[in-house]
């Protein structure tokens, strides 16, 4: 079918809020003005004041439904289909979590409510921190970090404060080659310089290079466990034992811990510090790229640097129960994060989602999670498929895997851009593609414990008909994708001429 | 199996023989035996969903909510109206469960709504570029001092003692790091007081309006941290700035602030927003995500992220921040909520604030016993002195169920009686007026114990 209508369609829906704005039009009723006027003059000097009010759009309250309604219907989202985006754990979203976070005695508490009108709040976030640290394997929990990038910041500034405690200045952070970006650009934003250390043939940590580069100046070992290869490190002790040997801490990446809860603990494995990420293994909706939040839990040495304030239980007096309190009397403390007491409408959610699980039901998460990896990569093996798409280092995996585009590229003439944007078409959400950036043309598939055999299933099933497709053509993966919203974006116009707002 | 599993015991013999392997204990055999928990981990077994709601419901039943009292505390996070249509939209899954937009093509709602949203934002703070969100405000103030010192190379942050305290405490933890000092810009009659000309500043860092509610002359402060060869930051109430000249028009560098009070629920303290808008020179400095317009391969609009080679992913080590997750969901909430304030709105309610605050202060210091803390002109919050121990005061009001403010005490040891009070719309004037009647109590009468006391 051509014609005008669904041009139009198109053009209309990528009016922004601003263009369809019209003067006069309002979606707010203020409140009644129930106080004697007094002069906006004598209330707020002139030379204080903007001479033109914002230009905020003008729009009607029916408008403004449409219009964001409409623009939510140009993304893709968990709940419409397969998300296998490695590394980033996109699990069901459980929808009581919205019900009770919303309930007004946790969405409508002031953050700077007396403790003891607050007892409700703290007491969950006193949970939540036992539970966090049972999982973890090291006790002590601060969950005020927004974010995993904001716990790996505060395990370094802790580390710091651990060895300044000890008179010691130590200037190197190792990470693996296989690390996410936010473990290097933590080290220089707090203050250390970046040691990179290299990966062995089988996709471990190449312990000869960790054991040259472990000297006395090095202050961290930041490492990811399962890899962000998807492997578990066999020599996790080993390293540890390396690390520890020369006073440096070992930091956990928790972007894995999907993979292992209640199988093994980081704290046994010897890290000194973890991050969760709340918005990855523990159900809170990603919302687009947040919130999230990154509460970190530490051994016994790291303790007295925990930010604060730090939520405790008190006993109570007389027969009382406990109380719990916020405790900012902290000498050693590294300080604030941030403000306020952390991304509490997570915890809420996080709490919810272990209290409905228990223990047996997070180990059954993480077996399935690795059922599902394993069973997905099997899957495409039977089919053929990773004679184009080889598994990266071929062993077990843990809850994903890495694949390399490098013979699809070479054979087919599509590279794993165009196979992620051909499967766009399929209804499914592309793997993280291009990371980790030692494996070429890298695909990393995690497809987690919510999803359906029958969805794996059908996913390698799609994957096998695109490697077919290109074979016999490969202009249609390339020119991919054709059923969303927009075709390909010229990118590189956008940096190269960067409109980052709209002109009024 | 769990309720939010489903690989049946029929779809695991199955799967795991598709593996390849007996068990799924052989599925970890990476993992030694040495390191594997012997026992489960120590935690309640799991409960239905009715049960965990009903646990859920009891907690929050022991918060004294802004429901539950009249509550006048602000100090960094309001107590404003959330308008429906947020919740309607924002628990849209299309919204709420989709990862950072890393795909645009399937993106393209999000990415719009962050291109709006930095539209917003910059048309409120008066600079070009804005990023997409960061966590929250002071860490959004820590931030901007990272921008600050890599730009110019300076040493030390002046920080006015007027900015929040959480603010100037994050700053420090981070600032430790940099090897930055922070000096403290005192306070004169409620408003900064800069110290003579410093060396090798890198930033100047001022709060609009202050801790204390009064309102800063921007312009004179951004004009003494240039004369220093110094950035000027500003935090920024997001709601002050539908009347307040802009950030940008006054010569501000870097804008930021806290977003909450832009249609996001208190929660305890987050998840909320940080905004964070800058001059031109800085846009290749500034963290976070960045939403840009292009067009695709058909030559339609399209939106996109942008300038990614600032960010830890693609930059690394060299990243200007190692930011990656932040808080796109509550930027939307931010947006849609100015989109509905719109342009009129967002003035009028600024003004019914505004007058609904002096009207405040006015009753409020006309009582016995309190007086102003400050005379500076103020918009939504105000400090009072209390003739009388003010947690003894305070305790009094809760008691009538009235939660008159935020004591200063523990920020400001100078002003051991200090008291700020915060007014939203949700506060009407007979609210106002029902404050003055219980503070005016409490305080008188913790007046006349204290003469009691005196005469025993």
């Amino acid at each position: 079918m051509t014609g005008a209508a669904p041009v139009t369609n198109a053009r209309d829906a990528q009016l922004t809020i601003f263009e369809r704005s019209r003067p006069g039009r309002r979606a707010f009723a203020p409140p009644q003005l129930d106080v004697p006027r007094r002069p906006l003059d004598e209330l707020l000097p002139a030379h204080l004041r903007r001479a033109h009010p914002a230009r905020l759009p003008e729009v009607s309250e029916p408008e403004i439904v449409r219009h964001y309604t409409r623009l939510s219907k140009r993304n893709f989202d968990l709940d419409s289909g397969f998300y296998p985006l490695g590394s980033c754990t996109m699990k069901h979203n459980p929808r009581l979590h919205e019900r009770v976070a919303a309930l007004p005695g946790h969405a409508r508490l002031h953050p700077l409510q007396r403790p003891e009108r607050a007892q409700g709040a703290l007491e969950l976030m006193w949970r939540l921190q036992s539970a966090l640290g049972e999982i973890s394997g090291l006790p002590h929990v601060s969950l005020q970090p927004s974010a995993g990038s904001h716990g790996e910041l505060a395990g370094v500034l802790l580390t710091r404060a651990y060895h300044e405690d000890r008179g010691e200045r130590r200037t190197k952070v190792l990470t693996p080659d296989t690390a996410h970006g936010t473990n290097p650009a933590t080290v220089t934003m707090a203050g250390y310089e970046v040691v990179k250390v290299g990966t062995d043939r089988d996709g471990n940590v190449d312990l000869d290079d960790l054991r040259a580069k472990a000297t006395e100046d090095v202050a961290c070992l930041m490492l990811t466990n399962p890899s962000t290869l998807g492997l578990f490190e066999p020599a996790v002790s080993e390293i540890a034992e390396i690390v520890h040997g020369v006073g440096a801490t070992l930091y956990y990446d928790g972007a894995n811990l999907n993979a292992i809860m209640g199988i093994c603990r980081p704290g046994d494995m010897g890290f000194d510090i973890v991050h969760f990420n709340l918005h990855k293994t523990f159900t809170q909706p990603h919302g687009g790229g947040g919130p999230g939040a990154g509460p970190i839990a530490v051994s016994e040495r790291i303790e007295p640097f925990l930010p604060r304030p730090q939520v405790v239980r008190r006993d109570g007096h007389n027969g009382d129960g406990p109380f719990y309190d916020l405790e900012f009397d902290r000498p050693k403390s590294i300080g604030r994060l941030r403000g306020f007491q952390g991304n509490y409408g997570v915890f809420v959610r996080t709490y919810a989602y272990i209290r409905s699980l228990g223990a047996a039901g997070l180990r059954d998460v993480s077996e399935t999670a690795v059922l599902n990896a394993n069973y997905l990569l099997a899957r495409l093996r039977s089919l053929g498929v990773l004679e184009q798409l080889p598994v990266a280092y071929d062993r077990l995996c843990m809850h994903e895997f890495t694949l390399s585009g490098a013979p699809m590229k070479r054979d087919l003439r599509i590279r794993t851009l165009d196979l992620a944007k051909r499967l766009l078409d399929f209804g499914v959400h592309p793997p993280t593609v291009y990371f980790p950036l030692l494996v070429d043309e890298a695909l990393l598939i995690e497809p987690t414990e919510t999803e359906t055999r029958e969805t794996l299933d059908g996913f390698a099933d799609i994957v096998a008909e695109i490697l077919r497709e290109a074979a016999a053509d490969p202009e249609i993966a390339r020119g991919a994708p054709y059923t969303a919203p927009v075709r390909r974006l010229d990118e590189a116009r956008a940096a190269r001429h960067p409109v980052l707002r709209q002109e009024l | 199996m769990t309720e939010y599993t489903s690989v049946t015991d029929a779809d695991r013999r199955e799967m795991l023989e598709a593996i390849g392997v007996g068990s799924i204990e052989d599925l970890f055999a990476d993992i030694p035996q040495a390191l594997r928990l012997t026992h489960g981990l120590e935690l309640d077994a799991g409960r239905s969903e009715q049960e965990v709601y009903a646990e859920l419901r009891e907690l929050a039943a022991r918060n004294v909510s802004t429901e539950d009292e009249l509550s006048f505390v602000g100090a960094g996070m309001y107590d404003n109206y959330v308008p429906a249509l947020i919740d309607a939209l924002t628990t849209r899954a299309e919204f709420l469960t989709p990862y950072t937009p890393y795909q645009p093509e399937v993106s393209q709602g999000g990415l719009q709504a962050m291109f709006e949203y930095q539209t917003a934002i910059c048309e409120l703070t008066g600079l070009p570029v804005s990023n997409a969100s960061v966590y929250e405000g002071p860490s959004a103030v820590a931030a901007a001092g990272y921008v600050a010192k890599h730009y110019t190379g300076g040493r030390r942050f002046i920080v006015s003692r007027g900015v929040h305290p959480h603010a100037i405490e994050t700053l420090r933890t981070l600032s430790h790091g940099w090897e930055m000092d922070v000096v403290e810009a005192d306070l004169r009659h409620g408003v900064t007081e800069l110290p003579g000309l410093l060396d090798d500043v890198a930033a100047v860092i001022v709060a609009q309006p202050n801790f204390l509610g009064a309102v800063e002359d921007l312009a004179a402060i951004a004009a003494a941290a240039h004369a220093a060869g110094a950035l000027c930051i500003a935090s920024c109430d997001p709601i002050a700035l539908s009347l307040l000249r802009s950030p940008g028009d006054c010569g501000v560098d870097i804008a930021v602030g806290e977003g909450q009070t832009l249609g996001n629920r208190l929660d305890f303290g987050g998840p909320s927003f940080g905004f964070f808008a800058v001059t031109e020179p800085l846009v290749r400095r500034i963290p976070g995500r960045i939403a840009g317009e292009t067009v695709d391969l058909d030559g339609r609009r399209g939106f996109a992220l942008t300038l990614q080679t600032r960010e830890q992913h693609i930059r690394r080590e060299r990243a200007t921040s190692n930011i990656c997750t932040a808080q796109a969901l509550n930027a939307l909430a931010g947006v849609i909520y100015l989109s509905w304030l719109g342009r009129d709105g967002f003035a009028e309610l600024g003004e019914l604030l505004v007058q609904r605050t002096a009207y405040a202060r006015e009753r409020l210091t006309a009582l016995p016993g309190v007086e102003p803390l400050h005379d500076q002109p103020v918009f939504r919050e105000f400090a009072v002195t209390l003739d009388a121990p003010v947690e003894a005061v305070i305790e009094r009001c809760l008691r009538q169920g009235v939660n008159p403010g935020y004591p200063l005490a523990a920020h400001y040891p100078e002003h051991e009686r200090g008291l700020l009070v915060a007014i939203t719309e949700l506060r009407s004037a007979a609210d106002i007026d029902r404050l003055a009647t219980v503070l005016g109590d409490a305080v008188a009468a913790e007046r006349s114990g204290s003469l009691q006391e005196a005469h025993r």
